[in-house]
């Protein structure tokens, strides 16, 4: 890990009207973790998010990454944003696995030049990187949910990124395809050393595979290691005390 | 040579059609998927408040007819995007208020009912030299826009937020392709006429979709199915001596339930 962190979130408030939503966050994220963010319904994660990706304007507090303040576009190109298991799925958009791989290729430096060989080459390798050659033709809408998730993450490497943002990647999809999906995000981390910043409320899986937690509920509960954080029954505190919580051991 | 050929006004009109039924699907592929299909409806109407205020003035309808459908373009999406207006609700206020703003023009001049008759219900035969070269030229520029921003086009529609993210410009991409889509209505109403232009720009596209292609190969055959209907429907309105504009939405539409007869079967 290095010194400066990637991420620096300095006493953030946010508030929709007068509900608060976020009070006083700050934290760091270095390069390299695999970082969970989790916390209950209305906790604040997607409203965390969406200031990290700079869809929502910083009210109060600051937030740097890569050393900048946070603006929408700036960073782009380090960035692979993975949105909420995506709508387009279910409205027969016509677009084909490829193609939308082919838009993490697309970056306002290059608007009005096409696709060269570099960025086929680029795009063929992210498909193959989540397995999905065999499917490269065929329609978005065709694929399953675990399937559709990872095209998603072929976009995000296409861009090339040093850093993954997702959000709540796998609701919907079965147990069996979200456990691949979680391997295939792991062995990112550790194999190209991809920062991966992960909103989840499947609290369970996520403490499997992540390195830090960051535990949210308009404040920051806790920020540290998964396996501390579930000695010290935060998770009691949060979602009550009858939730079960089943930790495979790795 | 076929006898349709012969006269002058059939080739301006072959010429002009082609031209549409290429730019109309193209402009109305990316409407579809970005659930904007009335957007072209809508721009119709205030695009009839354009030609009536033309004609009023004396200015050239299609001039007047592209200059407010995109000033209209610009205030929806102004309205979507800064003020929280939802798409829908502004597009049908704007369909509805077009159209009244068009009733009052034509109130006031009362001499001009026959001339915007032939924008209402399109007039592919009486084409002029003068708007073949506005639609010719109209034409290639929105073409080349949309092919050299083919890409960043294909973002916005799929995954807004994403392509935010990633630092293309949406909201410039979003006021461009509303300007592109209110020329287009536009130029297309001197072919089938202002009340059906929206289909002329959404059918072939929703036929094409049933294909189930990729999204470039969406695009080809929806030009394909429109050439096909335009061209079909003037050969059919020249020699069964009917209305063009209504035709060629006839065909049109038949080729969208052939498709989807054969696409049915296939499955």
């Amino acid at each position: 890990m290095t010194d400066t962190p990637l991420i620096k979130v300095d006493n953030l408030s946010f508030r929709y009207g007068s509900e608060n939503v976020l009070e006083n966050v700050s934290f760091d994220i270095h390069a390299g973790e695999f970082v969970g963010i989790i916390g209950p319904n209305g906790s604040g994660k997607t409203t965390l998010l969406k200031l990290l990706l700079g869809l929502l304007p910083t009210q109060q507090g600051s937030i740097q990454i890569f050393g900048k303040s946070v603006q929408i576009g700036t960073y782009g190109k380090y960035v692979g944003y993975i949105p909420q298991k995506v709508t387009q799925s279910e409205t027969r958009f016509p677009i084909t696995v490829r193609e939308v791989v082919a838009l993490g290729r697309v970056h306002p430096d290059r608007i009005l030049q096409p696709l060269g060989t570099k960025d086929k080459k680029l795009i063929s390798e992210a498909i193959s990187a989540v397995e999905l050659s065999d499917f490269s033709n065929r329609l978005l809408s065709e694929l399953s949910g675990g399937q559709q998730q990872r095209v998603f993450i072929a976009k995000a490497l296409a861009s090339e990124p040093k850093l993954l943002i997702l959000d709540e990647p796998t609701v919907g999809i079965d147990v069996q395809s979200q456990e691949t999906f979680y391997r295939l995000l792991s062995s990112l981390n550790k194999d190209k050393g991809l920062t991966i910043v992960i909103v989840s409320h499947d609290v369970d899986v996520v403490m499997n595979e992540v390195t830090t937690v960051l535990c949210l509920n308009k404040t920051l509960i806790y920020h540290g290691n998964p396996k501390t954080f579930l000695k010290e029954e935060y998770l009691e505190q949060l979602y009550g005390k009858n939730r079960r919580f089943i930790i495979h051991g790795h | 040579m076929l006898e349709i050929f012969n006269y002058s006004f059939m080739i301006r009109a072959f010429i002009a059609g082609g031209i549409v039924a290429l730019i109309a699907p193209v402009i109305g592929t990316f409407l579809v998927a970005k659930r904007y299909s009335l957007m072209a409806d809508s721009l119709a109407h205030v695009s009839l408040a354009g030609v009536a205020l033309g004609l009023l003035l004396g200015i050239y309808p299609v001039i007047t007819a592209i200059l407010v459908a995109v000033a209209t373009a610009l205030i929806i999406e102004y309205l979507r995007t800064k003020r929280g207006v939802s798409g829908e609700i502004a597009l049908a206020m704007f369909l509805s208020g077009g159209l009244s703003i068009a009733i009052v023009l034509i109130g006031l001049g009362k001499g001009f009912s026959v001339d915007l008759f032939s924008y209402l219900f399109g007039s592919i035969t009486t084409v002029s030299q003068t708007d073949l070269w506005v639609i010719g030229s109209v034409g290639i520029v929105v073409l080349a826009t949309v092919v050299l921003l083919y890409k960043e086009f294909v973002y916005i529609a799929f995954d807004e937020d994403a392509a935010r993210v990633s630092g293309i410009p949406t909201s410039m991409l979003n006021m461009l392709l509303m300007v592109l889509t209110a020329v287009t209505v536009s130029l297309a109403m001197r072919i089938v006429g202002i009340l059906l232009i929206g289909a002329l720009m959404v059918i072939p596209v929703v036929t094409a979709m049933q294909l189930r292609k990729s999204f470039a190969k969406t695009i080809q055959f929806a030009i394909g199915y429109s050439l096909l209907s335009v061209f079909s429907g003037l050969f059919l309105s020249y020699y069964l001596n009917l209305a063009a504009g209504g035709i060629i939405v006839v065909v049109a539409l038949l080729l969208f339930g052939v498709t989807l007869l054969l696409n049915t079967r296939k499955s």
